[in-house]
């Protein structure tokens, strides 16, 4: 008995050894993912002046909207153009992903057709082929059509994102049961009607969490933007970003984080927002996969 | 009389799917194409001449390959290729060794850390950040000469004696951009690696702890066995995204690619859109990745299919045991 007293306390006192070496570790790496961005917050409200001297506060300075007067003067950094175009080509591509993913997870899901293993071995297939080894021939296809500059060549092709759908048919498989489409069949709702107005509201939980990465991925790309868009009123976010690396900003060390701020405190609210979708969407995607 | 219904269906599972298909044909499949066409012609320049397979069509080809210049050096391709494999795997290592760890502590069955849904957040958070702002953002922190982040921490707290110029020196260029790939990514695996821990049945785990085993023998005959699917999983998609990195070393190395930055996406961009704006080369170089990552592309494509095929037994299974039942009640 008091052997097996001493076994368990040791075995408690390891298990606080262990905690303990859980939290420091934990702690440390929680530190290191915020203070980037805390640096970067706090010194957009400080002046140049004060930056140069101090490089690291953790008190906010008094300067943060003498930094936004300095920066709208500037030419080429113009968050507001940004942020609208970056809007309208990642809600076009978020809804355009979603639907058409559905869309054709539901084909491959529901009906059995002749060419459908083909098509699946396809989605699988080209599911990680990156823009990189697509982009010379897009490219040279845009521009001799006259499409660099056309906003619809980065929304349109997101009918055919074959990791939703791959997402989209794992799902399927789990929820939709074909008894109710048989049923909707037998009340006389066409196909397409039974997609939209029984399945689609079934694969909500899906495409809430597919939606935010769609969005996301499409808010953050800057690859094809930055080689298709040549006029400055088409820059999206992260090209605008990138001009913060001109030579004209290199002196103006405040308005550098504030434009960095402007870029990353909309992404840090919403993520903030809806983290606990994120979190667990990122879980569910990978176990399906 | 099931077969005849779902045949009669079966041209709404065309119809569905066109969309998609079209879509890929026109963005996917014919850019491919046309890259690949373009890698055997002589498209240079700004106003590149009309469409014409080159006299020597390999010879975009063998100009990725050919060494540079009378020095012998390796081509900027090779070099480029190298850069990027480096970068990944430098990058991946550590990702994955602290993921993993994360992760059994995470699902420790006897140690309950607290705070776990805060931590999941944060170690989240750099990943959706756009890598551009992150990239623009390191290269401010680890700035020089003078009122910039790292220099002037380390500098007060008496470890530099004068600041660093970290952006002008290789081995600390590539240090940084390969831990800002970790650093963006370790969150993600961690997450995918804890859902996979949790589907492990815990009666496995019980069972081992009856048997006496420590942590370390658990997570070593258990756990890790488990994982590897969702490991291997990660590992092939990490791989294909790190063959394209692009904006973070684009971004932290700005004018300064000669420092071991130049992966190969940039490679390919410099060479097409920058001065004297070689196409059929870029394109090559397109053609060469794109046939690394349909190898690496294959595996998974294994990987899954096998899975899928083992589900799909499965299914087959049970329907047949319900038709059994079934043809027994009648």
């Amino acid at each position: 008995m008091a052997s097996n007293d001493v076994v368990l306390h040791s075995k408690a006192k390891s298990d606080i050894a262990f905690k303990t070496v859980i939290y420091i570790v934990c702690t440390i790496l929680a530190l290191l993912s915020l203070f980037p961005f805390i640096i970067m917050l706090i010194n957009a409200t400080r002046s140049t002046i004060q930056i140069q001297n101090t490089a690291v506060s953790l008190v906010p300075g008094k300067d943060l909207f003498k930094n936004i007067d300095i920066l709208g003067k500037k030419e080429t950094f113009k968050p507001l153009v940004g942020m609208k175009n970056s809007l309208i080509i990642s809600v076009s591509v978020t809804v355009l992903n979603i639907y058409f993913s559905c869309l054709t997870a539901y084909a491959i899901h529901a009906y059995d057709w002749k060419l459908k293993k083909a098509f699946f071995s396809l989605i699988i297939g080209i599911m990680c082929l990156p823009g990189t080894v697509t982009m010379i021939g897009f490219y040279r296809a845009c521009y001799q059509l006259h499409l660099t500059d056309n906003k619809l060549m980065l929304i349109l092709p997101a009918i055919a994102a074959p990791m939703t759908v791959f997402f989209m048919k794992q799902y399927l498989e789990g929820t939709l049961s074909m008894d109710i489409v048989e049923s909707a069949r037998i009340d006389g709702a066409s196909e397409f009607r039974t997609f939209n107005s029984i399945v689609l509201p079934i694969m909500k939980p899906a495409m809430a969490t597919q939606a935010i990465f769609a969005f996301v991925g499409s808010w953050n790309n800057y690859f094809l933007p930055m080689i298709l868009f040549n006029k400055p009123k088409n820059y999206t976010m992260p090209i605008m970003v990138a001009c913060l690396n001109e030579d004209i900003y290199k002196t103006e060390f405040g308005c550098i984080y504030l434009g960095l701020s402007m870029t990353a405190l909309p992404l840090i609210i919403v993520y903030l927002l809806l983290s606990k979708y994120i979190v667990s969407g990122i879980a569910l995607g990978s176990v399906k996969g | 009389m099931k077969r005849k219904k779902l045949v009669s269906y079966s041209k709404y599972g065309y119809l569905f799917a066109i969309p998609f298909f079209v879509a890929f044909l026109i963005f996917t499949l014919y850019p491919i194409m046309y890259t690949l066409l373009i890698a055997f012609t002589n498209q240079q320049g700004i106003m590149p001449p009309k469409l014409k397979i080159a006299k020597d069509p390999l010879a975009s080809f063998k100009y990725l390959f050919k060494p540079r210049g009378a020095t012998g050096k390796m081509s900027y391709f090779l070099d480029s290729l190298i850069n990027t494999a480096k970068i990944w795997i430098i990058n991946f290592i550590p990702q994955l060794t602290l993921a993993l760890l994360l992760a059994a502590w995470f699902t420790d069955n006897r140690v309950k850390v607290k705070g776990q849904g805060f931590y999941k957040v944060v170690f989240y958070l750099p990943n959706i950040i756009t890598a551009a702002t992150i990239a623009i953002l390191f290269r401010t922190l680890f700035g020089y000469p003078a009122g910039y982040p790292v220099n002037d921490m380390l500098i007060k707290m008496g470890i530099f004696k004068k600041a660093f110029f970290f952006l002008d020196n290789g081995m600390a260029s590539r240090g940084i951009v390969e831990f800002i790939q970790c650093w963006q990514w370790y969150g993600s695996t961690m997450i995918t690696l804890i859902a996979a821990v949790i589907g492990i049945n815990p009666e496995i785990f019980e069972a081992a702890e009856i048997d006496g085993a420590g942590r370390w023998r658990k997570f070593w005959n258990i756990t890790l066995p488990s994982v590897r699917p969702i490991m291997l999983f990660t590992l092939v998609t990490s791989m294909i995204g790190g063959l394209s990195m692009f904006d973070i070393p684009m971004l932290f190395g700005e004018g300064k690619q000669k420092l071991g930055l130049q992966t190969i996406a940039i490679y390919i961009y410099q060479t097409a859109l920058k001065d004297p704006y070689m196409y059929n080369r870029a394109a090559a170089a397109s053609i060469i990745l794109f046939l690394i990552i349909m190898v690496i592309s294959i595996f998974l494509f294994w990987l899954l299919r096998d899975k899928d095929a083992a589900k799909l037994a499965k299914m087959k299974k049970q329907e047949m045991k319900r038709a059994r039942e079934l043809g027994r009640g009648l």
